[in-house]
């Protein structure tokens, strides 16, 4: 095969650059995700059976049965899980992305995002907010109940809302929001209030019940990580457009689903390579211990994939606090990131590093050769279902994810040498 | 004694930047031992061997740094690994820009395309890999590192003369190419003398004594210790050879090796035949006369070669700086206090020479390096008898820098010996040049002294110095820090040779 | 030929000892210095992976270069 690997890497990033995702409405995941079904349960990360799930993720696997009236009791729900009669599948396959346990079902509404140049569609449900929620494993009365007026409130008023306000073009915004100290992962706060800007008008025009608009905004505004249910998204969809570049060994994507991280390639079309979860190590909010926490999980992890997350690090040098460190530290998370990518982004610019693009295009060869893994930057959920965040901190994927991948590599496209 | 420890996770610094800080800190009062390396198994054998092992190295792997020390107390160790991270600090930041160094070949190439030549001096297990992408990228290589294969070494040589391209080494410490000093060299003017040479020092000996007689060289091409064996066939100095046949600015050639196998030696004449220009050969313990009838010029020493090519590149006749008579007066005023000379060598080659020059006059010579005729060392550390050293053999070397980066081996031999009465006079060399120790005088005297006060012994010492006045030490400085500490000088290891030669002869 | 490399300016990539690029830029000889460490991390099985890639894309590039 004559294949330029330094051509078709080139060609998967001009890809990525040139991909425009724009926020489009909001659909109902039967109607909109390909090949939802009612017993289907979309889930973060690789694939992966209920025996192998942790915590959070059971927990959440409860919550939707649940929410879905699938189930009556938690009792119930875990029985059913267990059986060949509910499916699971993850959203990466699906064209969407699930933050934290990441659970998507028939029911649930979801982001749907186009893509200005091919017209290809993401997903993602939205973000419900911090604490005792379905992403962190919550499956209490409480969490449905959110769900439901999520399901029959908030999408309907955005739903409505969205074709009333400006177009709202994810990747501009997202640039914004990197001048603005946000990495959009871990610090959507900028870009939260960007996204509130943009739909408040649009949302006040809609003719819903006031006190129905004013929940809908004061929900947005509560929460600071709204965004990241769609920067994930976005991110996603730009990573797209290299799939599946013959050649190419440009990763498309990163994820962990709480038990594995999982890593795509360019040019090994549908192939998952995966390895342990790791243990996020940074700073634990008071009375927690490196013993609560819950291996590495959520496809967030799309956000570095595509140059944000903690390959922006040196942008949001206000995510130190969490992960520990100075400054300077940040700053040389991006600077060391550079060494792994094949190029840099044009419209995520870091402002005090002369608006240098973001390091985009993550090589897995370079990977290997330098022994340098893809700095994440993320939240720790707590290994029991339904306790919440504590804390938040500095992973990486497990080396074998690469070597696996690099092993097929060479099996596919160099037999001869 | 106290052991603390520091890990680096990640962290890289080359061999030699971290054993001369680890060798710079131990001499801090109140350490004992520093052990600063890259957690490799030779490192874990050696914190094992002086009990420094701790199990927090167990998930270390070659890419992390340990720092260790042993002293007295708590205190002074953690104050010792304070001063090994801030001299590593400032080692980053010497070699910083705002940009993060290149850390690849490839990465290197990025950045200057321009490059026609790559300094190797990696640990040997990858030093072919990073000289074959060199030579594939149609780059020249100076391959300092040792430990490569000679499979790996004919592959590629093979490779560098089918791409007409340069493989200097494996083991090459020193090369001038093109006016370049690259490694351990001497800066010396440019004049028309070619030299190839399959030893390090005797280059630096021969193109330093060349400059110091008015001469000057068009190229210096170390080709690596093995290449004129029977397996490598001689393939880089044929190529180096024939380009200087070739090459307009060269008109007198000299080779410098040990003698070259048998079935080399007859293509190597057969070449050398053809070249059309003097050459000046000198086969380190080879029968000159059978050199001379294969008709070239046979060089009978270092300092000869580059007296006869001289002659020849000029038409003029050189004069050995020191005359034969001007030895003999130094001598003559001179005095052994014991029986048996000791000769602590930084340079292999000049070890070799003493060794070869004075065998036939004072008998058992041993050595760690014996040449044919002399005897092995029963124990490298304990000098007994006559007695000529290379200290910058493998023995010596492990885990510590070469004694010509790094004298402290050198200096401590150097007490030990003036504090034996056996030892009646010490002959040293000085090798300076880039790559070098900027004070190797002045280290040496600083122990010289103090092993004089403690023993209060001073038995006859000697020095020759390599070099020439155009080096980064400073040569007449470097010449009176010896003469004031009552050393005797001489400008070559021959003539430093002649002179415990004659010294010799008076005491018997 | 090897005769034309002589007399042209030396530029040299320098990986492992520090003090042999810092002495050649004293000289002001275009160096630069790599802060090299082992491919792979030392893993052999990688490096040989990734050879093989390499070996392929020389070929690759041979090829394109030829026509």
């Amino acid at each position: 095969m004559l294949i330029d690997i330094q051509q078709a890497n080139a060609n998967a990033i001009a890809a990525i650059q040139a991909s425009q995702p724009v926020l489009k409405g909001i659909g109902t995941a039967l109607e909109v995700v390909p090949g939802m079904k009612k017993n289907l349960i979309l889930h973060a990360g690789p694939p992966i059976t209920w025996e192998k799930m942790s915590g959070p993720l059971r927990g959440a696997v409860i919550g939707a049965l649940i929410y879905e009236g699938l189930a009556k009791t938690p009792e119930e729900a875990e029985k059913l899980a267990a059986t060949d009669k509910i499916e699971y599948s993850p959203w990466h396959e699906h064209d969407g992305v699930g933050p934290m346990a990441g659970v998507g079902t028939a029911t649930m509404p979801v982001w749907i995002l186009e893509d200005q140049k091919s017209g290809r569609k993401t997903f993602c449900t939205l973000n419900e907010g911090l604490g005792k929620v379905l992403r962190y494993g919550a499956y209490s009365e409480e969490v449905i109940t959110r769900l439901k007026w999520m399901e029959t409130v908030l999408a309907p008023v955005l739903k409505a809302a969205i074709p009333l306000a400006p177009e709202i073009n994810l990747k501009n915004m997202i640039a914004q929001a990197l001048q603005m100290g946000d990495e959009v992962h871990n610090r959507n706060k900028a870009a939260t209030s960007l996204l509130i800007r943009e739909l408040a008008p649009a949302i006040v025009k809609t003719s819903f019940p006031e006190a129905d608009k004013a929940r809908v905004l004061e929900f947005m505004h509560s929460n600071d990580h709204f965004f990241l249910n769609l920067s994930m998204p976005a991110a996603k969809m730009m990573l797209q457009a290299a799939e599946w570049i013959e050649g190419s060994t440009i990763v498309t994507t990163m994820c962990r689903n709480g038990t594995e991280f999982g890593i795509r390639i360019a040019g090994l079309k549908d192939r998952w390579f995966t390895g342990q979860a790791q243990i996020v190590k940074g700073l634990l909010f008071p009375g927690f211990s490196e013993e609560d926490c819950n291996p590495d999980i959520g496809d967030s992890a799309i956000t570095e994939t595509c140059g944000l997350g903690g390959f922006s690090m040196a942008a949001a040098p206000a995510i130190v606090k969490f992960v520990g460190g100075t400054v300077n530290d940040a700053m040389n998370f991006t600077r060391k990131m550079y060494e792994i990518t094949d190029g840099e982004s044009q419209a995520f610019q870091i402002p005090n590093m002369e608006f240098r693009g973001s390091p985009l295009g993550i090589n897995l060869l370079k990977v290997c050769e330098k022994n340098l893994l893809p700095q994440i930057n993320t939240g720790i959920a707590h290994k029991k279902a339904g306790v919440g965040q504590v804390g938040a901190g500095l992973v990486n994927p497990p080396l074998k994810c690469f070597e696996d991948a690099l092993e097929a590599y060479v099996e596919k496209y160099c037999k001869d040498e | 004694m106290v052991i603390s420890h520091l890990i680096k996770k990640q962290t890289y610094f080359d061999s030699v930047t971290l054993m001369l800080i680890g060798s710079q800190v131990k001499k801090l009062p109140g350490i004992d031992s520093t052990v600063v390396g890259m957690c490799t198994d030779y490192n874990i054998d050696s914190l094992k061997r002086l009990d420094m092992y701790q199990s927090a190295f167990d998930s270390l792997t070659p890419n992390d740094l340990i720092i260790c020390i042993k002293a007295a107390d708590k205190q002074t160790a953690d104050a010792g690994i304070a001063e090994v991270e801030k001299r590593l600090a400032s080692r980053k930041q010497t070699s910083g820009s705002a940009e993060l160094p290149p850390s690849s070949q490839e990465e290197a190439a990025s950045r200057l395309p321009e490059a026609n030549m790559v300094v190797i001096s990696v640990p040997g297990e990858y030093a072919a890999r990073e000289a074959e992408q060199a030579l594939n990228n149609g780059r020249h290589v100076m391959l300092f590192s040792d430990n490569v294969s000679i499979e790996e070494e004919l592959r590629l040589k093979t490779l560098g003369v089918s791409k007409e391209l340069l493989v200097m080494g494996p083991d090459c410490g020193t090369a001038i190419i093109n006016g370049t000093p690259l490694a351990f060299a001497n800066a010396v003017r440019s004049g028309n003398i070619g030299v190839v040479a399959a030893s390090g020092t005797g280059l630096q000996e021969v193109t330093s004594t060349i400059h110091r007689l008015g001469g000057g060289i068009t190229q210096a091409i170390g080709v690596g210790g093995r290449d004129l064996s029977e397996k490598i066939g001689g393939k880089m100095t044929l190529l180096a050879t024939r380009a200087l046949a070739e090459d307009p600015a060269t008109k007198v050639i000299i080779m410098l090796s040990k003698p070259p196998a048998e079935s080399v030696l007859k293509t190597l004449y057969a070449e050398l035949k053809n070249v059309g220009k003097k050459i000046v050969i000198y086969f380190i313990g080879a029968d000159p006369k059978a050199i001379e009838a294969q008709g070239f010029i046979a060089a009978h020493n270092l300092e000869d070669a580059a007296i006869k090519a001289c002659d020849l590149s000029t038409g003029k006749k050189h004069n050995s700086e020191m005359s034969e008579e001007q030895i003999k007066a130094v001598a003559a005023s001179s005095k052994m206090t014991g029986k048996h000379l000791r000769g602590l060598y930084s340079g292999g080659t000049l070890c070799d020479e003493a060794q070869r020059l004075l065998q036939p006059v004072i008998g058992e010579i041993s050595s760690n390096t014996p040449i044919k005729g002399c005897k092995e060392m029963p124990d490298v550390y304990k000098s007994t008898g006559h007695c000529i050293i290379d200290l910058g053999d493998d023995n010596f070397t492990r885990g510590k820098a070469h004694p010509m980066i790094d004298p402290a081996y050198r200096a401590e031999r150097m007490l030990q010996e003036i504090a034996d009465p056996d030892a009646g006079l010490i002959i040293f060399d000085v090798v300076l040049g880039y790559g070098s120790h900027l004070d190797m005088a002045g280290e040496m005297v600083a122990a010289i002294e103090e092993g004089r006060k403690k023993s209060g012994r001073k038995p006859l010492l000697a020095a020759c110095i390599c070099g020439t006045r155009e080096d980064p030490q400073n040569y007449a400085q470097q010449q009176k820090i010896l003469e004031d500490a009552g050393i005797k000088v001489f400008p070559t290891n021959v003539a430093m040779v002649s002179f415990a030669r004659h010294c010799l002869e008076r005491n018997k | 030929m090897l005769k034309d490399f002589f007399g042209k300016k030396v530029k040299v990539i320098n990986l492992g000892i520090a003090s042999f690029a810092e002495d050649l830029r004293k000289q002001g000889v275009e160096t630069i210095h790599t802060d090299w460490r082992p491919p792979a991390g030392g893993n052999k099985k990688i490096q040989a992976l990734l050879d093989r890639v390499a070996s392929w894309q020389s070929k690759v590039k041979s090829a394109k270069g030829a026509r």
